[in-house]
């Protein structure tokens, strides 16, 4: 049979090309590898599957043996949040013309930039700043690159990092960062703040998240925006854009550059999937001709009234100019952009705020249970934003607990701490279940 | 019945079509989403608090509400669908014109499993014992790309293939320092036909980049090698067959090379489609390489992601993997970070899940001889492509050498007797349906172009290709300035492009325009 995704692949066709061609065999092709070189058996690979049903059954049978988080109770988040995914999102980046395009050009891929641009507009608006890159790959990316543009921006080399940061993050950071930029953590205080900082002449940024790994809003943003000016150095704000509907945008304060995860805006968690980092800045050229992703900006045409698009000062990229650009870009998550983009666009201001102060509201129900039902909670007088720390005499013992019960408790930080993430999708029901459970395990 | 006054209809039978198709592409003029506001208006209902509210104190509290859309959802629907129509996917063209990005088809069925709650609705630190599902993908598509590259592991976290080149680098970076030479192994080579993120990765991790240039045949200059190996030497960042689509027969000799000084060959197999069975990165030497799942394994380009990049290592290299990996038991997979030379995290978590499942399937689909079917029909449909586009007067191969999976084409010779560049044939290409593109920065190869037809379209599919560029290249001839003039028959016309490069009128979001531009 020929293969479905080989339509030339029938004996006919291929005969018909190669006679075209007046090739022999498509060995011909191949000629120019040598015979040492050349594989002189047939791959060892698992027999694959003869027909799409048969697949079907195949990867239900693996799935199957997955338990979802919509079977579990999930308090999981740590950088990974389970936030309602509204309808229309699925249903614009399932669309084959969107899912299956490449990178594109602006005439034959109108829609793209237009709806790449519309996202980034939309995140101008939530974040107050009048750039926005067309997303990197992750947070994770989008706070190294950050970084690389403070140090860049000031000719600069050492940075500040929060202590209040994810361990894989810092793991990130310490690779991306490496040969040159130094990195000095600044430590945690007592409310899960940043603590006490020590700023000179020679840092390029200092590195601040808000809401923090420990779900704590972070105070002090004027402080350190005005500490880092007054040496020269940027102040680098990494937030959760679904925050930003209650919580102040770091350019209100400050933040020269604002960096994060766009997950929460309408992408499932699909183990890891879902992720796609921004990076934001104020209209000042030597802070975009720090950008090494694309933007795209709008442009008049010929006819009145339509907009047109295109690459916003392309010279800076390594597609322009290889290693002499600013790091490199390259296919990232694009898609997931879009999806974004429709987010807020269903959302609006007004959604935003709901969303924000439900999360709040339930973060700050589910530590008065957890802490009522005898867990101690951590950072209980600060702010706190979807997710908070509760010590207990055995993370694995509690969780293990819990699992039995059919609820994933949350991420264990270390032996005796666990990370709590509710959201706009855990009910006051769910939050009551949670805190019932580790009542009774740590009665 | 009649059509317009005076009008009769076709006559029926049906006549042949003409030989291109009369395409337009949709042109909703849509405005932008901002201005199709009204205050008040939702798109979308939140779950109330239902718990007793949160005051915040001022200084944490947001001002001024953001000045989002406000819209119906059939509205915000309505607006997305019609920019999607106002695209080209591998769904709706002949995508063969994106050369070196391996357009094929994404099958719908793989869509399906990753919209399934058992890969949507995951979190990426639930228990293992919940996820053994996944885990056993990841790991069966591990072994699957273990025997397609014959290396000895593969990461599957990096997030696109600039990203495994990247994190190639990191674990390059790591094993040189592991044995005290990180300092005096200062410089990476790579080729001028390589991806740009060769060099460009390369030098965001610290590394002075050496670029070898093609030599008369069109090979990348051995003897420029040997100038460039020795004490310095990190690594080769190559791409085979290059971006050209032309197989470097000496390649075993280039690692060769690179060893003897002690450095490491890492192969960019972003061009592998064509390969598949053939031959092996292992097996001309190489110690890392990566694939781009997006490209070879069938995942969708998604508009430029996500991707996902798989980064093949040797023996020795797999000490420094990004972490955590994952691991058989025998009974049961389970995730292995305790790896103490591991250069960390390259991405949040262990990879690109959705993507890593629809790689699975797709190989899954396929088997050993089926991926051989896949390398061959590449090959097969691009000699085919090529042989009609160098029929074309004015379109030439630069070099006189076999191509595997693509060809970087070059307008040289139209260009010169017409004026009409590249860029422009593709801008009026498009008014057929189809992408096109040129080449990555700079030029060498003059007014270039770059296709790569994969094993996914019908040799009808590639006459109608050949026979818009024919077309196209024939109006070059006749009326350059109306090539020149396009686009005619897509959703916009002809772009200001001054805006973009200019700091005081460029626009990258809608505030930035009202702010430069309305006020």
């Amino acid at each position: 049979m020929t293969h479905p995704y080989i339509p030339n692949a029938e004996p006919g066709v291929r005969a018909e090309m190669l006679a075209a061609i007046g090739a022999e065999s498509v060995e011909d092709f191949y000629a120019d590898i040598p015979a040492e070189l050349r594989l002189d058996r047939p791959l060892n690979l698992p027999e694959p599957m003869a027909s799409e049903y048969e697949l079907v059954r195949h990867m239900r049978g693996l799935l199957s043996r997955n338990t979802d988080t919509t079977e579990a109770l999930s308090f999981l988040g740590h950088g990974c949040y389970p936030h309602h995914v509204p309808a229309v999102c699925d249903e614009v980046n399932g669309r084959g013309e969107f899912l299956t395009a490449y990178a594109g050009e602006p005439y034959e891929d109108h829609g793209r930039f237009q709806a790449m641009f519309e996202y980034v507009s939309m995140m101008a608006e939530l974040l107050e700043m009048d750039v926005v890159n067309v997303p990197t790959y992750d947070g994770y990316q989008a706070a190294g690159t950050a970084l690389r543009m403070a140090c860049r921006y000031t000719g600069r080399s050492k940075v500040l990092l929060s202590g209040a940061v994810a361990a894989d993050k810092v793991s990130k950071l310490r690779d991306f960062l490496s040969p040159d930029v130094e990195i000095v953590v600044a430590p945690v205080g007592p409310g899960g703040e940043i603590g006490d900082v020590e700023v000179d002449e020679t840092l390029a940024a200092i590195y601040l998240e808000t809401p923090n790994v420990y779900g704590v809003v972070e105070t002090r943003g004027r402080e350190l925006a005005d500490l880092a000016h007054a040496a020269g150095a940027l102040l680098v704000v990494s937030t959760d854009p679904i925050s930003l509907g209650v919580l102040a945008p770091p350019a209100s304060y400050g933040a020269d550059i604002a960096c994060g995860d766009i997950q929460s805006l309408g992408m499932h968690q699909s183990y890891g999937g879902g992720h796609a980092g921004y990076i934001a800045t104020r209209d000042e050229e030597r802070l975009v001709a720090e950008f090494p992703s694309r933007l795209f900006g709008i442009a008049p045409t010929t006819v009145p009234g339509e907009y047109g698009f295109g690459d916003v000062y392309y010279d800076r990229t390594s597609f322009a100019i290889r290693e002499e650009g600013k790091e490199w870009v390259g296919t990232a998550a694009a898609l997931w952009g879009i999806t974004a983009g429709v987010y807020l666009a269903l959302m609006g201001p007004e959604g935003m705020r709901e969303i924000g102060e439900t999360i709040l509201a339930r973060t700050r129900y589910a530590m008065n249970r957890l802490s009522a039902a005898g867990a101690w909670v951590l950072h209980g007088d600060s702010i706190h934003f979807r997710e908070f720390a509760i010590e207990v005499p055995s993370a694995d013992a509690l969780l293990a607990a819990l699992r039995e019960r059919g609820i994933f408790g949350g991420v264990k930080l270390d032996d005796r701490t666990l990370l709590v993430c509710v959201t706009e999708r855990h009910s006051k029901d769910d939050i009551d279940r949670l805190a019932a459970a580790v009542g009774e395990e740590l009665a | 019945m009649s059509g317009h006054a005076g009008e009769p209809f076709a006559k029926l039978p049906v006549e042949p079509k003409p030989p291109l198709r009369r395409f337009h592409q949709a042109r909703w003029d849509e405005p932008i989403i901002f201005e199709q506001s009204r205050p008040g208006r939702r798109g979308i209902s939140v779950p109330a608090a239902g718990v007793p509210a949160v005051e915040l104190p001022g200084s944490v509290r947001r001002a001024e509400p953001p000045r989002l859309p406000e819209m119906g959802q059939l509205q915000v629907l309505r607006h997305y669908v019609r920019l999607s129509q106002e695209n080209l996917g591998v769904d709706n063209a002949i995508a063969v014109g994106q050369g070196t990005c391996t357009m094929k088809y994404s099958p719908k069925i793989n869509d399906r499993f990753v919209s399934d709650p058992k890969v949507a609705e995951l979190h990426p630190l639930q228990p293992e014992d919940t996820v053994q599902g996944t885990l056993e993908i990841y790991w069966q598509l591990e072994r699957i790309l273990t025997e397609v590259s014959g290396m000895h592991r593969v990461s599957l976290q990096p997030g696109s293939g600039s990203a495994a080149i990247y994190a190639n680098v990191a674990m390059i970076r790591a094993y040189h320092a592991s044995r005290g030479e990180g300092r005096q192994r200062d410089q990476v080579i790579t080729t001028m036909f390589s991806h740009p993120s060769n060099a460009a990765c390369a030098k965001t991790a610290g590394y002075e980049i050496i670029t070898l240039m093609p030599d008369a045949d069109g090979y990348p200059d051995i003897e420029a090698l040997r100038a460039a190996a020795g004490p310095r030497t990190a690594a080769l960042l190559i791409t085979n067959p290059e971006d050209t689509g032309i197989f470097n027969p000496r390649i075993a000799e280039f690692v060769d090379i690179v060893h003897r000084a002690g450095g490491l060959a890492c192969y960019d197999q972003a061009n592998a489609n064509g390969l598949l069975g053939i031959t092996r990165a292992a097996d001309a030497g190489f110690d890392l390489c990566h694939f781009n799942l997006h490209k070879t394994f069938s995942t969708p380009h998604a508009c430029g992601g996500p991707a996902a990049g798989a980064c093949g290592v040797s023996e020795a290299l797999a000490p420094f993997l990004p972490g955590p990996t994952v691991e058989f038991d025998g009974e049961r997979y389970y995730l292995d970070a305790d790896r103490p030379q591991s250069v960390g995290k390259i991405r949040p978590f262990i990879g690109v899940t959705p993507n890593v499942v629809r790689a699975y399937a797709w190989a899954m689909t396929l088997g050993a001889e089926g991926l051989r079917e896949v390398a061959e029909i590449a090959v097969l449909n691009n000699n085919y492509l090529m042989h009609k586009v160098l029929q074309i007067p004015g379109a030439s191969a630069p070099w006189d050498r076999r191509r595997v999976e693509q060809v970087r084409y070059s307008w040289q010779e139209l260009s010169e007797e017409t004026g009409v560049h590249s860029e422009e044939i593709g801008i009026r290409a498009a008014d057929f349906g189809v992408h096109y593109w040129t080449s990555h920065h700079p030029y060498v190869v003059p007014e270039p172009f770059t296709l790569e037809p994969t094993e996914a379209y019908s040799q009808e599919d590639l006459d109608e290709y050949a026979a818009i560029l024919a077309h196209v290249a024939d109006e070059a001839r006749r009326d350059p300035d109306f090539v020149k003039g396009a686009p005619y028959n897509q959703t916009v016309h002809k772009t200001d492009q001054t805006w973009l490069d200019d700091p005081k009128s460029w626009a990258v979001s809608w505030r930035a325009y009202v702010r430069k531009h309305l006020s």
